[in-house]
């Protein structure tokens, strides 16, 4: 059994600055969570908490229903797959993912049976005698993932893996550690910057904003319901457009002179905003060129300032109001050009309304 | 129409033409550059170190009155006399001994800064750094004073403990000590400044993973550690052993040579041979003894500093 659990807790440095301010997380045995913020939102270190790296400067962290505040980083059972890989240079592949079942006097004949199932795992068994030098950065990175295999430990840790790797190379590696993950099942906490990482590969995702847990919930939670701005604006790409808002007569009204009519389900749930200064938040997908075919749309007639075709869509940007950097998703084969106004349809069924305040979403 | 296209490939070039084209070209070749902005580097050298040590291989070839060729008759010489082996013995003694002293404390004290606070290593490391700026000459002095047989410092001290007052530089084995306890002080902080650069080029990730894999600090130091600075302590190793084998100024200060030629090493025996006796050659002889040991010393080092800086650069 391998729970992680963080309670109260809490980092800070001389002078008083606090980097994770008082965090509650309960992580399920087998499951893999992933930490996401900006930089400096405290989610590697709360990481380096986990794997002892840090000092905790309050609260407690389990693992395993064990505390382990005072527990050393070799007697906490963890494994750590770190941002610039953390090769040792002068061993070779084989003797990188040995050092730890090596230091535990595994037997020799164990050492390698493990060595090369981990390294058929991740298809790196011509590379075992090589040095680090010799590897490409996504075999390096296997060969990281390789020395956590092989220990076979309660958590695995990963310390923004993929930074260093080019963008294709991080896709690829992103399915690998996927793909690990349903095999080994090993309970995993994975810090990444990247939200498309952690939507892609968490079974539940951590967003972290200034030392504190902004949300935590499934990608598809996060990304439909999601509960404060920070967190509405950071899941998603291209982000989600905010547009001062007022809700009137059962209409959202746009600065801008725009009046967006609320679906029917939504009115007593926003009855209560009425008055008072709100965002409309929508995200791009949801405003788009199509005619939807649904009830609740309403169009809006906008002006392209930049238009960036992407192939597959193309993505209109333009301002409404006071909101600038406002942003579409339309077909490609719909003619838009930068100046010819275009009409847009918002799907109202997938809109938000936010306290401007205080970012909450209603 | 041919003959026009001749006659425009085969017209002058203009002011580029010629051998003062080519001069301006070979001035403006990167290699010529690198060269000329090199030349007063090797002029020093050629002057300050080729040219001595040719002069000194010459010297080491002529007789006792060096008005003829000799052959390698001086190192026949020194091969038959018992005073040259006794040198090279405690020349061998005095270097092996004295490197390997200061490697360890060098280590010791590099590791100790290493895991001060920024501001106070800085103080720590100017004051360690003290016996390697001061002229040696001038600090061997004062050690000579501290190890007088009546007035020393050191033996005060052991008087104030009932300890009875030691021979420092009267009795052999204690000169031969108290001349590589000098040494070890004076050259200590270089090896301690060599290895501390080497200690923060090691990547702390490299000591986190190890201590996730489940290494305790003296495992760290071994498997991490050591293997990371293998090519600085190597290096820092060569250079103070070739420079502790030519060491002049310590014993000819502290000894000289004394008691009864029982501290001398190849500088100080060389110069008495060759200078103060008057024998040039034999002198240049005993200097060069050294030479091929060390060559081959520096050479498996320095190829095993390559190798390791292509498998880990």
């Amino acid at each position: 059994m391998a729970q992680v659990t963080l309670r109260k807790i809490v980092k800070e440095y001389e002078g008083g600055v606090q980097a994770v301010k008082g965090i509650d997380l309960d992580i399920a045995d087998h499951e893999f969570v992933v930490l996401v913020g900006p930089s400096g939102c405290g989610k590697s270190t709360t990481l380096r908490m986990i794997a002892g790296l840090e000092e905790i400067s309050g609260g407690d962290i389990m693992i395993g229903g064990s505390v382990v505040n005072d527990v050393p980083p070799r007697d906490r059972d963890i494994a750590m797959v770190f941002q610039n890989y953390a090769l040792y240079p002068h061993m070779s592949v084989f003797d990188n993912m040995a050092f730890g079942l090596m230091l535990r006097k595994f037997p020799k004949d164990e050492i390698k049976r493990r060595v090369d199932n981990a390294a058929r795992i991740l298809d790196i068994v011509p590379l075992l005698e090589r040095k680090p030098k010799a590897l490409s950065g996504g075999q390096r990175q296997r060969v990281a993932m390789g020395r956590a295999i092989v220990r076979a430990p309660k958590v695995f840790l990963f310390d923004e893996p993929l930074s260093n790797l080019d963008a294709k190379l991080r896709v690829q590696m992103r399915t690998e550690i996927k793909k690990v993950h349903q095999t080994v099942r090993t309970t995993t906490i994975y810090v990444t910057h990247d939200q498309v990482e952690a939507m892609t590969l968490a079974d539940r995702v951590v967003v972290m904003n200034h030392g504190i847990i902004e949300q935590v919930g499934p990608p598809q939670e996060l990304y439909h319901n999601p509960a404060t701005r920070f967190v509405a604006g950071f899941i998603g790409s291209p982000a989600m457009n905010f547009l001062p808002a007022r809700v009137e007569n059962d209409r959202v009204h746009l600065h801008g002179d725009a009046w967006l009519p609320i679906p029917e389900a939504r009115r007593a749930r926003y009855a209560s905003a009425v008055g008072r200064d709100l965002l409309f938040g929508i995200r791009p997908e949801h405003l788009t060129d199509q005619r939807l075919g649904l009830p609740n749309r309403a169009d809006i007639l906008i002006t392209p300032e930049v238009i960036e075709p992407m192939g597959m869509e193309t993505l209109v940007h333009f301002h409404l109001g006071e909101a600038r950097d406002c942003c579409a998703r339309i077909e490609p084969t719909v003619h838009a050009a930068p100046g010819e106004p275009i009409l847009l349809t918002a799907d109202m069924n997938n809109m938000h309304l936010l306290d401007a305040a205080t970012g909450r979403v209603l | 129409m041919p003959d026009s296209m001749t006659a425009a490939v085969s017209a002058p070039r203009g002011p580029e033409s010629g051998a003062g084209g080519g001069l301006r070209r070979l001035a403006r070749r990167r290699s010529t550059i690198a060269f000329l902005m090199t030349l007063p580097l090797i002029c020093v050298i050629v002057g300050l170190v080729a040219y001595p040590a040719a002069y000194a291989v010459y010297l080491s070839t002529l007789n006792r009155r060096m008005d003829g060729f000799a052959g390698l008759l001086q190192f026949e010489i020194l091969v038959d006399n018992e005073t040259f082996w006794l040198v090279v013995w405690q020349s061998c003694l005095f270097a092996i001994s004295a490197v390997l002293a200061k490697a360890l404390i060098g280590f010791w004290l590099a590791h100790m800064l290493h895991h001060i606070p920024t501001k106070g290593q800085r103080k720590w490391r100017g004051m360690l750094l003290i016996p390697w700026v001061i002229p040696p000459a001038l600090s061997t002095l004062g050690w000579w004073w501290m190890y007088d047989p009546t007035y020393s410092s050191l033996n005060w001290i052991l008087a104030i403990f009932a300890v009875p007052a030691v021979p420092w530089l009267g009795e052999p084995w204690w000169a031969r000590i108290s001349v590589i306890m000098v040494n070890v002080w004076y050259g200590a902080p270089f090896f301690m400044i060599m290895y501390l650069a080497a200690l923060k080029s090691v990547p702390e990730q490299l000591y986190e993973a190890a201590a996730i894999d489940g290494a305790t600090s003296w495992q760290r130091l071994r498997h991490i550690t050591l293997p990371m600075m293998q090519n600085i302590i190597s290096i820092t190793v060569l250079f103070s052993l070739i420079v502790t084998f030519a060491n002049y100024d310590i014993v000819r200060v502290l000894t000289n040579g004394g008691p009864r030629d029982l501290t001398h090493v190849f500088a100080t025996y060389a110069f008495q041979v060759g200078i103060l006796s008057g024998n040039i050659p034999r002198g240049a002889a005993v200097s060069l003894f050294m030479l091929p040991a060390l060559a081959v010393f520096a050479y498996f080092i320095l190829r095993g500093v390559n190798r390791r800086n292509r498998e880990m650069a």
